[in-house]
């Protein structure tokens, strides 16, 4: 499998933070022009691991071999230096620069601008990456964002790159041309170090996959000879349970949008365009769409954060709501999961008992005060319903894990007996484990009658909860589609805003003969 | 080499020391700074943390003074904690001064005679309005303007002083002062009521002490109080939770100019019984620190204001004891903060020796 010398080696890393052990021993080769997959869960130790590598963080214990060399990797100047650049989650572009500019800023001050710009040109063309150096980022897609970041990285000719979840943030047509990129790098020699939980594709792209859970290695596998429940029960020491889909009967319809525009509020944000879709009782509607394509000022107006929309654009049970104040929504059945957890959904330095008093005011009495017992009460009923693990009701909302913290809110709503209850990003930054527990909160509540609205840059998460799908693109929203008659292709063509266009091919029944797969 | 580690949860051991660590390095500081002076700081010292606390009289003068500090800082607390920054209470103060005045001027001239238990109510609720009215205004050129809370109140600081000298100068002044700029004393029935015989501890250090309680339930009880400060902490679940960021605007700017107004018609009904340009010394800006010192708790604000009004009196006693400068209690009060502000760091990190050589470079 691997050669006598391989490119990259870890031996016996260990890395403590006060109260953790991040990495307990991790040993892993990489051999020149392989892509190595790094499997597991949130906090399995993957980032922690990969700043080792790139000089982010020191180990406490443990050798890096580099080409069969110890070397100490200081900090990621040094890393670059050695061939190992790094494409991170979250990006670092300027907004207000070009795409030129921002990788300008990255390398060897002795180049010229005109010169950068040209071999931004060269590296694109030769792996084609597809970008255009004289654009601002901020008119930039994340995809197109995401290229900016890897030739970038590739400028600087890496023996090693590491890309952190770098499908997160993109459509499936986008990781498909990703994937061609990766390939052609490895068959030139070059190694990647791919970080991802999603097991599809690991299995796809990969030649081997080291698989961490709590710091340790539990497998180091051929992913191309392996399940998804294989891989899934190395990741998470089982198989995530399988999901109830009830058919269900829609009801009466719960919510209705109908021609919602709304001008954007901030300068990076989207106008909304003439939205309009409704939600059953006892069914669940998906919005899929790649992030900042208007998902966020979509929610803000329907739960009433941003209160601007034209009176009768949103509808509950036949009323108007489009004026009313978050908290008459709630006291209308409108119950929110935002995706922000820290901040938003909860107050980070306050307890999970006062955090209740958010959304859940019957702990106030008639004199205005709070009942402190009442709410400690109902933080512990949500902490036992929901299995969270926090160290009780006085617990701070930021000493929780990000799932913990998720599954805490998430149940604060469901908990609540919502008759709309609409989740964004219902599972982002969760293990599987509490993903598959949240799903199935979601559809149990779709079963008893409430009437769901999910919002979610996971296409397979959709797919398996989701009645029917719309495509929210450039701030306006495609016509919807039963589940069972969509495909993936499909509702990634639309991600694009291609729904006109397929529309029109197909005529009136949307979606009805387009399953390809 | 030592570097500071971000703990993974903010120390609530380390909230409670950082005050106390804060005023023992000040207590060090001040002591080198008589030294420098060419006192001995010893007696520098007594003279501060001891004289002011010797005796009955010299403890009812360090109540009376606390009585303003912690009235203003009370309300503060409430507005810091909703993250509206009112640095204006001085502003408020003197209008609450303004208004108590107003009216303990009229029952002198009218001839209306009335217990003072009558005259006390009358004239504290006419603090609490004025010292209120001067603070609607930051909060409605706030909410209808959206400027800057900050800069309107504390402008407003001297705006209300030159509302104070034209006053005591002109349509207020005494008929019989010698020209001095200065209203005539209050009848007595307009006096606050005595709390201690032979000093001048008045009946507001009990209320003040009512309000501390009152306040308490507030700010950790109350659901009112409770969305006010989920506004200041994340402005975002506040909305996201339907809680308004006017209410919240124009209650912490109400209570807190309400708070100052009432300490600035007790400082004119009880110790002054008179107007003059100078009812104030800067109790409504001593608050800030305060209320910061006392870590926005009303319970610590209790302590921080004895604290800062032995301050206040030490530095007096410095001037006519040891010929110490009277700056000096403004240096020490700003040493206070100065320091604690520091010392607050280790809430949130921790230092963490090492050797030299080790420079973790962060990403790019």
């Amino acid at each position: 499998m691997s050669d006598p010398q391989p490119l990259l080696a870890l031996r016996s890393i260990v890395k403590r933070y006060p109260g953790v052990v991040a990495v307990g021993g991790v040993s892993l080769e990489v051999a020149a022009g392989q892509i190595h997959a790094l499997l597991g869960e949130n906090g399995a130790g993957k980032s922690t691991l990969m700043k080792v590598i790139y000089g982010a963080v020191r180990p406490d214990e443990g050798q890096v071999l580099w080409n069969g060399r110890a070397v100490a990797i200081r900090n990621p100047h040094e890393a670059r230096a050695l061939g190992i650049s790094m494409v991170f989650q979250h990006f670092s572009l300027f907004d207000t620069l070009t795409a030129a500019e921002n990788v300008w800023l990255g390398v060897d001050k002795s180049l010229s601008l005109a010169e950068v710009t040209r071999r931004v040109t060269q590296v694109a063309a030769d792996y084609g990456l597809d970008v255009e150096p004289q654009r601002p980022v901020h008119t930039l897609s994340v995809g197109e964002r995401q290229r900016v970041e890897i030739v970038r990285a590739l400028l600087t000719r890496p023996k090693l790159l590491i890309l952190d979840e770098p499908t997160s943030v993109l459509t499936p047509q986008a990781v498909e041309r990703l994937f061609v990129t990766l390939r052609k790098l490895a068959s030139e020699g070059c190694s990647i170090v791919y970080i991802s939980h999603k097991l599809d594709e690991i299995r796809a792209l990969c030649h081997h996959c080291t698989v961490l859970r709590g710091g340790k290695v539990t497998g180091a596998v051929d992913p191309t000879q392996e399940t998804n429940a294989s891989l899934s029960r190395l990741m998470i020491g089982a198989e995530p349970p399988a999901l109830k889909h009830a058919a269900r009967a829609a009801g009466d319809v719960v919510l209705e949008v109908r021609d919602l525009a709304l001008e954007k509020q901030d300068q990076f944000g989207m106008n909304l365009a003439a939205i309009g879709f409704a939600v059953r009782a006892g069914e669940v509607l998906g919005i899929a769409g790649v992030s900042g394509n208007g998902q966020q000022e979509l929610m803000a107006a329907l739960s009433g954060e941003d209160a601007r929309a034209a009176p009768g654009s949103i509808r509950l049970f036949g009323g108007d709501i489009a004026r009313a104040s978050a908290s008459a929504r709630r006291a209308l059945g409108l119950h929110f999961v935002p995706e922000e957890r820290l901040g938003r959904g909860a107050v980070p330095s306050l307890s999970l008992a006062q955090n209740t008093l958010l959304t859940r005011t019957a702990a106030v009495g008639g004199s205005g005060l709070i009942s402190t017992g009442e709410t400690a009460r109902l933080a512990r009923h949500l902490i036992e319903r929901f299995k969270v693990k926090a160290a009780g009701a006085g617990a701070a909302a930021k000493s929780l894990s990000g799932g913990n913290l998720q599954k805490f809110i998430v149940g604060r709503e469901i908990d609540a007996d919502p008759k709309l209850l609409i989740v964004s990003q219902p599972t982002w930054g969760v293990d599987v484990g509490a993903a598959a527990q949240i799903r199935g909160e979601i559809l149990a509540l779709a079963d008893a009658g409430c009437a769901v609205l999910v919002v979610s840059e996971e296409l397979e998460e959709l797919f398996e909860i989701c009645d029917r799908l719309v495509v929210i693109a450039k701030g306006q929203v495609s016509p919807s589609v039963a589940t069972s008659e969509a495909s993936i292709e499909m509702i990634g063509a639309w991600m694009s805003g291609l729904w006109r266009e397929s529309g029109r091919a197909h005529g009136a029944q949307v979606g009805g003969t387009h399953v390809q797969a | 080499m030592f570097r500071l580690e971000a703990r993974p949860q903010a120390s609530p051991a380390m909230a409670l020391v950082s005050p106390l660590l804060a005023l023992a390095l000040t207590v060090v500081m001040a002591a080198a700074l008589f030294a420098l002076l060419g006192k001995n700081p010893w007696s520098g010292l007594g003279v501060y943390f001891f004289e002011p606390l010797n005796g009955r009289r010299q403890m009812t003068e360090v109540a009376l003074k606390a009585t303003p500090l912690i009235l203003c800082a009370l309300g503060l607390a409430v507005c810091y904690r909703s993250n509206v920054w009112n640095i204006g209470a001085e502003g408020q103060f003197l209008l609450g001064a303004i208004t108590a005045g107003g009216v303990a001027l009229w029952a002198t001239t009218s001839g209306i005679k009335a217990s003072p238990w009558v005259w006390t109510p009358l004239l504290m609720a006419a603090g609490v309005i004025g010292g209120m009215g001067w603070a609607a205004i930051v909060a409605f050129l706030r909410d209808r303007f959206n400027a800057s809370e900050i800069l309107v109140s504390l402008m407003l600081v001297y705006i209300a002083q030159q509302l104070m000298n034209y006053l005591v100068f002109v349509p207020w002044k005494d008929p019989a002062g010698f020209n001095f700029p200065q209203t005539r004393t209050f009848d007595a029935m307009t006096w606050l009521p005595n709390l201690v015989p032979q000093s001048r501890l008045h009946i507001g250090f009990v209320v003040t002490l009512v309000l501390v309680a009152l306040f308490w339930i507030f700010i950790f009880r109350s659901w009112r109080g409770f969305q006010l400060q989920v506004g200041g902490l994340a402005p975002a679940a506040a909305r996201y939770a339907g809680f308004s960021a006017r209410t919240a605007l124009w209650t912490a700017l109400l209570v807190s100019g309400g708070m100052a107004g009432l300490a600035g018609a007790m400082e004119a009904a009880g110790p002054l019984r008179q107007l003059t340009p100078h009812v104030s010394t800067g109790y409504g800006f001593t608050a800030i620190i305060v209320c910061f010192v006392g870590r926005l708790h009303p319970v610590g604000i209790v302590l921080s204001g004895i604290l800062l009004s032995m301050f206040l009196i030490g530095g007096e006693l410095g001037q006519s004891r040891l010929g110490l400068p009277n700056a000096l209690t403004g240096v020490f009060q700003g040493l206070l903060l100065f320091i604690l502000l520091a010392c607050d760091t280790l809430i949130n990190y921790r230092v963490r020796w090492q050797r030299s050589s080790a420079s973790a470079g962060t990403a790019r």
